[in-house]
């Protein structure tokens, strides 16, 4: 029931007890870890066997590869960095001129073009990885064929990630952006434009301004769901793993702290980038 | 003086016109070369039987075999039912917290909720199957507290049961139904329920007939995302079920990636698409709404 309405003491009760249990739910899977991290065993398992830092520091000499000597997850996390900044410079461009063109433009076709704009939300990740693997190496084969080309980016690997990743984070950019631009005051431009303003100059110093917390929220969105990306990144990944293909490859085989270790430093870097947003969303003008 | 004038408005007309051009470019090389084309072209490759290296003919023997061999369907329909039984497991867990957030809890405390459903989600879901597996394996915590408390006399092994790879569907899930859910109660006008308190209806009333058609778009949006988005899951039921998962995504890695049979392969991502779609369109009937609101809403 309500705040307002009379709420029976088993009711409060109760409602307090499943709030707990659920947060409980969300929170312990995280908290345990975070906190296998540390074990100062080779299993992340019980029992506690004491606190160490091998699992970041450790080096091959110790007999445990802690996450700072570990070339191979340390160069998958690179790789995870470099696909998701190009996903997100794609991502917010294509964003930014898709809102342009629906918010601002008529034109015939456009009912279905918006239609079709959020299609790739519905379609399974693991799908939209397999057909943009089948088409890729189609149009490879075919320019092998009549021209003897050999197209190296239309094979797996990290150009066809970055392509997977963003053909349907681009929606997601889309959508943030043109929410935004939707809710613009046109009368501003009209006035800068009267005042003499170019084109250039309004979107410059009107515009623009006005679309960045849209801008830096979709850029902070995009760079998360590349990162964490995996059932279109698995069928498209070629040499270059990125983190999460590797730690799910690890995780097959059993898995060691070392995975706590970048874990704890992911969840880390997701609070800083939490963090940040929310203290740039309060202090963006609305 | 009219000469000039209607050169102007020519000239900015076909200015309008380039710029409508440059803005189209990248939405249309989007959708053409990354959504469309491959699905076509999955389509064709479906469709298609390789009678010698290199010569293919027009064929159904991909889906025939798909009807005709048990195992294939037989996991498309458990990928199907345990994806409907994890979304309606997600709403029943999810409705209460988001009545909660917006209903019960004021001010600082709901907004304190409401950011405390969405951390967990801030983190790769590969992180949190990990905690999962920490959990649940046989050398796990759970397993081990059991014991300590005398419930069981050996360590059990959690993993690898239906049950686990719901908990873990459902986990992934929550945000996506909590987000839409809350979105659609904070709408709801208090007066209406304690109006209806008033009147004498009591708790159970009051949900079926007036909380629950307000929120309906706000299920209905929850429901269609969180089905998707377990139907198409791969890392959570493969690394949760082990060899007991049989996901159907997994049958599709396993043409494509393992055995190199991509006609199989496309034909089976086809049947998942279609499920999927099926899915979307029945739930928008029964709600009566319109796909374009559903998706703005999630």
């Amino acid at each position: 029931m309500i705040s307002s309405l009379p709420r029976p003491f088993w009711l409060r009760t109760a409602t307090a007890l499943y709030l707990g249990a659920f947060l409980l739910f969300l929170f312990l899977p995280l908290v345990i870890v975070a906190v296998f991290a540390f074990n100062n065993a080779p299993y992340p398992a019980p029992p506690w066997r004491g606190f160490t830092l091998d699992w970041f520091l450790g080096n091959a000499a110790a007999g445990r590869v802690g996450l700072f000597r570990d070339t191979e997850l340390l160069g998958s996390i690179w790789t995870s960095v470099v696909v998701a900044c190009w996903v997100t410079a794609l991502s917010v461009a294509v964003g930014t001129a898709n809102a342009f063109l629906m918010e601002r433009y008529r034109f015939p076709g456009k009912q279905a073009l918006s239609v079709l704009m959020l299609i790739p939300l519905v379609i399974p990740g693991v799908i939209l990885g397999i057909s943009i693997l089948a088409f890729s190496s189609r149009i490879a084969e075919l320019a092998d064929a009549l021209f003897g080309l050999d197209l190296d980016f239309l094979r797996p690997g990290l150009p066809l990630v970055v392509a997977g990743q963003f053909s349907y984070i681009a929606t997601i950019a889309t959508l943030m952006i043109s929410a935004r631009l939707k809710r613009f005051d046109r009368t501003l431009e009209e006035a800068a434009l009267n005042l003499g303003a170019s084109h250039a100059a309004v979107l410059r110093t009107i515009t623009f301004p006005y679309l960045q917390p849209a801008l830096i929220g979709s850029a902070a969105i995009s760079f998360l769901m590349s990162f964490e990306n995996f059932n279109t990144t698995l069928m498209l990944v070629g040499a270059d793993a990125p983190l999460t293909v590797t730690m799910y490859g690890r995780m097959r085989e059993g898995a060691s702290p070392v995975l706590n270790a970048v874990s704890l430093f992911l969840m880390l870097a997701s609070a800083i980038l939490a963090l940040a947003l929310m203290r740039g969303g309060k202090r963006a003008p609305t | 003086m009219a000469e000039p004038l209607s050169q102007g408005l020519a000239q900015r007309a076909w200015q309008r016109r380039l710029v409508l051009a440059w803005l189209l470019a990248p939405a249309v090389l989007w959708l053409l070369l990354l959504i469309v084309l491959p699905h076509v072209d999955l389509a064709l490759l479906s469709l298609r039987e390789r009678i010698a290296p290199r010569v293919y003919r027009p064929s159904l023997t991909q889906y025939r075999t798909f009807f005709v061999e048990p195992l294939y369907w037989q996991v498309f329909v458990r990928t199907a039912i345990m994806s409907a039984l994890a979304t309606a497991l997600t709403l029943l867990i999810a409705f209460p917290v988001a009545w909660v957030i917006t209903k019960v809890a004021r001010g600082r405390a709901s907004a304190l909720l409401f950011v405390l459903c969405l951390i967990p989600f801030w983190v790769s879901e590969t992180v949190r199957a990990l905690g999962w597996l920490i959990l649940l394996r046989e050398s796990g915590v759970l397993p081990a507290l059991l014991v300590k408390l005398g419930i069981t006399p050996v360590p059990v092994e959690l993993l690898y049961h239906d049950a686990t790879i719901l908990i873990g569907l459902i986990y992934t899930s929550l945000l996506f139904m909590v987000v839409p859910l809350v979105s659609s109660l904070e709408s709801l006008d208090n007066a209406l329920i304690e109006a209806a308190y008033d009147l004498g209806a009591n708790g159970f009333v009051i949900l079926r007939r007036i909380v629950i058609p307000h929120a309906a778009p706000g299920i209905t949006a929850g429901c269609i995302v969180v089905f998707m988005l377990t139907l198409g899951n791969y890392l959570t039921p493969t690394l949760l079920g082990g060899k007991n998962s049989q996901w159907f995504t997994e049958l599709i890695y396993t043409q494509f990636i393992v055995r190199f049979n991509w006609e199989q392969g496309a034909a089976f991502g086809f049947l998942l698409l279609g499920l999927s779609t099926a899915m979307v369109a029945l739930g928008l009937r029964l709600s009566g709404q319109r796909f374009v609101d559903v998706m703005r809403r999630a």
